[in-house]
């Protein structure tokens, strides 16, 4: 199937000379939801506005259902919902009706039914006829949501919808989000809260320095970067490490209570029981055994470090 | 066209105008009697005609078109400055939506208000004052004319304005001048020659001279030429605001 969004070596130089997107390339696939992660000035929020036309590329093409998005644009802005990061909505209009202006501005008919139906099911009905200074931030961030649903997008941008929002109300947006998945909706959220990548994507994708370091099934990258550590607990402390155990990727730990043995589950032979023979002949008595997975995070950092160091050599 | 989404524009702007009527009508009505109050009555009764009309009724034109005016700049700049001040602006810049739609929907709107407002003037005005009225439908087509050409200013006002500041900066000290000294409420034959010829270069002069022959068959200038100096006037904003969306000047990176 051609997929829903296809960006291809966008570039976005702006006037300062600031050089946001430096050669983007993506293509999104109906029904997923794709996270882009990235520290803050990667170019998450510049790919967005373009994809949208907030903000006109220098150079690069941009498909969003097989149309242009320069040549097309009624027909892939109609396609297209953005939820912004900031809040932005007007201060004394009702919930309905500026969700109601939303589908109309892009060119829907009126249709109460539908607006109804989006308010419902962001929990936003009861609180249809109240101005939107009354609401509390969720709320708001909610509104923005509906505001962007109301005219029945097949593709949604949600430009960090958690950020400076707190444990709960986060929570409670991936609930949405989980809602949406099950609509069928295209998401594409930025985040540079891993956890949150972690929690709803189906795929993932890497951004810094305008330039995207990998898109990757979320838990095949977990699995194909991911490293894990096994933590042997000593009964008795030993001062130094037994020459016989000395191998890579093992150390001690600074209280002598702990061997921590770093290994590559890709890897043919781990070498864990190598070691944890070695371990018995070297007489030491074991307390317990523990092995560690790699977080998205540890990937995460890992990557966005050696990008760093490459842009700096 | 677009035509649902012009029509959403419009219908939001409006309903933010009915939303605030005491404003947006008891202002001017106030407005417009308390000038009949100074000028009508208090000064107006030491001038007995001018032209060959009566002082208070001479003045009825001037007024309008100096309400009018600063109503089209204000509403025209605010419509679209409020959406850019809150931020809001981005999904009208995300839409399926041109330029043309897009001032159709903000310009229709801010320029339908200052027609009411008008008219409301005009009503008003007759309360006090005995108004006659030459060529209505040159009135109204200078009336019309002048709203879409002034909200059109507005809306490159508000998208110029970096903030509320320089938002009133334009209508205090630059429309509200050249109202005041374009002849709105008194006759250019009465200034001194020297005078008269320096008030030529006021663009207003030219409005407010076509609007007041739509009233009373005189005029300060010919009535072509105001005709052309308001279409020139129109030319040049649309083409301000054609450059604006096209280098997306102060609205788009």
């Amino acid at each position: 199937m051609a997929p829903i969004l296809s960006v291809r070596d966008l570039r976005k130089t702006y006037d300062g000379g600031f050089e946001a997107l430096k050669g983007v390339t993506l293509e999104i696939e109906q029904g997923e939801i794709l996270a882009l992660l990235g520290p803050n000035g990667a170019g998450k929020t510049t790919l967005i506005s373009t994809i949208c036309g907030l903000t006109v590329p220098t150079s690069g093409t941009v498909t969003v259902g097989g149309f242009d998005i320069a040549r097309d644009y009624r027909k892939t802005r109609s396609l297209i919902g953005l939820v912004p990061q900031d809040i932005a909505l007007e201060p004394f209009e009702t919930v309905y009706r500026t969700v109601s202006f939303s589908r109309g501005l892009f060119g829907k008919p009126r249709n109460d039914a539908f607006v109804g139906e989006v308010l419902k099911k962001l929990s936003l009905w009861d609180k249809k006829d109240s101005q939107i200074k009354e609401l509390s931030g969720g709320m708001k961030r909610r509104v923005l949501i509906a505001k962007a649903l109301s005219h029945e997008p097949r593709v949604l941008f949600l430009d960090e919808p958690t950020a400076g929002v707190d444990v709960a109300l986060r929570k409670d947006m991936w609930d949405v989000v989980d809602g949406l998945r099950a609509d069928g909706v295209t998401i594409i959220l930025t985040t540079h809260y891993i956890e949150e990548a972690e929690a709803i994507a189906d795929r993932v994708g890497v951004i810094n320095g305008g330039r995207i370091l990998l898109v990757e099934d979320k838990d095949a990258l977990m699995v194909q970067m991911g490293k894990k550590q096994l933590d042997v607990i000593l009964t008795d402390p030993v001062d130094a490490l037994p020459e016989s155990l000395a191998r890579p990727g093992l150390e001690l730990s600074a209280d002598g209570t702990r061997l921590v043995y770093s290994y590559d589950t890709k890897a043919e032979r781990t070498g864990i029981t190598r070691l944890l023979q070695d371990v018995a002949e070297a007489g030491l008595v074991l307390r317990d055994v523990q092995t560690r997975e790699s977080s998205l995070e540890d990937i995460f950092v890992g990557l966005v470090e050696e990008h760093s160091a490459g842009e700096a050599s | 066209m677009n035509r649902t989404a012009v029509a959403a524009i419009y219908k939001f702007e409006m309903t933010r105008f009915f939303r605030t009527w005491k404003q947006s009508f008891l202002s001017p009505v106030i407005s417009t009697s308390l000038y009949f109050v100074v000028f009508g009555a208090a000064i107006g009764s030491r001038i007995e005609q001018v032209e060959g009309v009566s002082y208070g009724a001479f003045i009825v034109p001037g007024l309008i078109m100096l309400s009018v005016i600063v109503q089209s700049v204000m509403n025209g700049s605010f419509g679209i400055h409020f959406p850019k001040f809150v931020g809001t602006v981005f999904e009208i810049l995300s839409a399926p939506v041109n330029y043309v739609e897009i001032v159709l929907g903000y310009v229709g709107a801010a320029a339908t208000k200052s027609l009411l407002i008008g008219l409301v003037i005009l009503a008003t005005s007759a309360l006090f004052v005995d108004i006659s009225i030459q060529h209505p439908l040159a009135m109204i087509a200078f009336l019309l004319l002048t709203c879409i050409s002034f909200s059109l200013l507005g809306f490159i006002v508000g998208i110029w304005a970096k903030n509320f500041e320089q938002l009133q900066i334009v209508p205090m000290m630059v429309i509200t001048p050249l109202i005041f000294l374009g002849g709105s409420f008194y006759s250019i034959s009465m200034l001194p020659p020297f005078w008269q010829t320096v008030t030529l270069f006021n663009p207003v002069v030219y409005l407010v001279s076509g609007f007041r022959w739509a009233f009373f068959g005189t005029a300060d200038v010919p009535v072509g030429l105001s005709l052309c100096a308001i279409a020139l006037f129109t030319g040049v904003c649309l083409w301000v605001v054609a450059w604006i969306f096209r280098t997306g000047w102060r609205i788009r990176d």
